[in-house]
């Protein structure tokens, strides 16, 4: 196929969305994803993250900027996209009154080259449940019939949003197992999730959103790399800060004390937590409550959190 | 590996099947869409005798029988399409439909479908009825009847979609539809002939909606229209098809308001 020669499946240049009352949910993020990727979008609700989806999805046209799956405009060139994509929506969008078959059966007259409804029905464990009603299913059920439809046509791009919220645990790693699944069969994937597990789990790349922008993009070993690890433990009895070795020859990029506990910063853990056992070994001492711990993407996404906090802070300080 | 690619009218066929499967376990809009209609030319029926039919040169058939389709369109079309059109939106239906191949104007063919097909074998049943037993005679020119059902069918699907557009939930379709409703009832010649009206009134009363439905259906029965009387209740009706498939364009909306 033609399209196997596009490098990047999804291409999303300055993209703008603007709702009705002018509020500006997306301000102008680029990122694209290359064919046979998982792409994930974090954020906080509000950042922006379904806004930006539905772009992608052809529900909504761009307030400004450009986006094109597979080479089109998903908006304009509906009919171009659509058989090739696959579209999980944040919530629902299935009549109550219809039982689970019915509903697939549906879908699966309005999708070019449907598989067999049993089989996606299966896939994702709802065979069982196929002469029940939708509103009769349970929050997680409803997901999982939700990514089957998705599912129904083969898609070569799947849109998935939110797909794991109100799944258990259980449930959730069966989603995982799936999106894994498909990502080896080479199917291009972007997900919009606020489980930081979940994009660390998937993601071959990832977006954190704030506030309509994108503050950092990278692969989840890029974007923690940005965060420096962690190293506190408790002083030993007797000892002061400057009876350690000079932090900045292990190397520390910053250090916080609170009573006799000290944080340690640093971008190289090996090195200055070597110092430090090697430091506590040759004085004797035990290092109580010593936890040491390389950037998750937790810490990542949390400092992205609170610089743009600060920064809109600042500017209203400045606007005051 | 199968290929099957759709085409708008399997799309329309599978959405019209889930549409229809629907319908048959809403009992609300069956009540409604299925009986009203059938209740209602009784009473139509019992107003017609109280009339001066002769003045306005009508028999009773010829004037219950068009109030009877009326009925059918009103209630089994126009208020059933509302009712459903909203819930749809509200269960984020319509949006999940947009994601896929499916059209927009498919969407709401599809969707319309059953009630338009429900609205077209009730009114057929109502006619042979009434044409049975108010004794009527077979009609001269049965072409306009026909082509003024369409053309109502049509309309209502419509006018269903743009009252969609501005009702927020599924309660609040019984108040939205009322308007069209008794408009139509009172002054589109459904239960009181237009000749019986002062001129004036009659003459605006022949610009809604249904008026010229009703003008084509009991044409084909009278066998008196005129060919411009014909060609202006044409002209009025496809006027409100295509006023509504503007409406809907500019202002149907495919999700809840947040």
């Amino acid at each position: 196929m033609e399209a196997n020669e596009h490098e990047h499946v999804i291409e999303v240049t300055d993209l703008r969305r603007v709702y009705g009352g002018g509020f500006e949910a997306v301000c102008g993020i680029d990122f694209s994803v290359r064919r046979g990727e998982v792409f994930a979008l974090l954020g906080t609700n509000g950042a922006g993250k379904t806004s930006t989806v539905e772009l992608l999805e052809g529900l909504a046209a761009p307030a400004g900027g450009r986006v094109r799956v597979l080479g089109h405009d998903p908006y304009t060139e509906r009919a171009a996209v659509r058989p090739r994509t696959g579209v999980m929506l944040q919530e629902g969008g299935f009549p109550s009154e219809l039982t689970v078959a019915e509903t697939a059966r549906m879908w699966a007259g309005c999708v070019s080259g449907a598989r067999p409804e049993r089989e996606v029905l299966a896939l994702v464990g709802l065979e069982s449940k196929s002469g029940v009603r939708v509103k009769q299913l349970s929050g997680g059920q409803r997901r999982r019939l939700d990514l089957a439809l998705a599912l129904l046509g083969d898609p070569e791009v799947l849109f998935l949003d939110e797909p794991t919220t109100g799944l258990d645990p259980e449930g959730r790693r069966e989603a995982w197992d799936l999106v894994a699944s498909l990502r080896d069969a080479g199917t291009t994937v972007l997900l919009t999730t606020h489980y930081l597990e979940e994009a660390e789990q998937l993601a071959d790349r990832l977006a954190i959103m704030h506030e309509g922008r994108i503050a950092v993009t990278g692969t989840p070993a890029e974007v923690t790399a940005t965060e420096p690890s962690r190293i506190s433990f408790e002083l030993p009895a007797g000892y002061h800060l400057g009876d350690l070795p000079p932090l900045a020859e292990l190397g520390v990029s910053d250090h916080t004390t609170d009573g006799r506990t000290v944080r340690l910063r640093t971008h190289e853990l090996q090195r200055a937590a070597t110092g430090l056992l090697v430091w506590a070994q040759h004085a004797g001492v035990e290092l109580h409550r010593l936890d040491v711990r390389s950037a998750s993407l937790e810490e990542a996404f949390l400092s992205i959190a609170k610089e743009a906090s600060a920064d809109a802070a600042a500017t209203k300080e400045y606007a005051a | 590996m199968s290929t099957t690619v759709t085409t708008p009218m399997s799309r329309m066929a599978a959405l019209a099947r889930a549409e229809l499967t629907l319908l048959g376990r809403s009992k609300g809009t069956l009540v409604t869409a299925l009986f009203v209609p059938l209740v209602l030319p009784v009473s139509a029926h019992e107003a017609a005798k109280e009339m001066d039919l002769a003045e306005a040169g009508l028999t009773i058939g010829e004037m219950v029988l068009p109030a009877a389709i009326g009925f059918s369109l009103l209630f089994a079309v126009y208020a059933a399409l509302v009712g459903s059109f909203v819930a749809r939106r509200e269960e984020l239906v319509l949006k999940r439909l947009r994601t896929g191949e499916l059209r927009d104007t498919e969407i709401l063919t599809g969707a319309a479908l059953p009630a338009a097909a429900t609205g077209l074998a009730q009114s057929l049943v109502l006619a042979a009825g009434c044409a049975v037993l108010l004794d009527m005679e077979a009609p001269p020119a049965v072409y306009l009847s026909v082509l003024g059902l369409l053309l109502g069918l049509v309309m209502c699907a419509g006018l269903a979609a743009v009252t969609a557009a501005f009702t927020r939930t599924s309660e609040s379709a019984q108040v939205t539809t009322l308007p069209l409703l008794f408009l139509s009832m009172l002054a589109s010649g459904m239960m009181v002939p237009l000749e019986i009206l002062p001129d004036r009134i009659a003459s605006f009363c022949e610009l809604l909606p249904l008026t010229p439905v009703m003008t084509l259906v009991r044409g084909g029965f009278t066998g008196d229209l005129s060919a411009s009387e014909t060609l202006g209740a044409v002209a009025t009706a496809v006027a409100w098809v295509l006023l509504s498939v503007f409406a809907v364009q500019r202002w149907f909306r495919w999700e809840p308001r947040r």
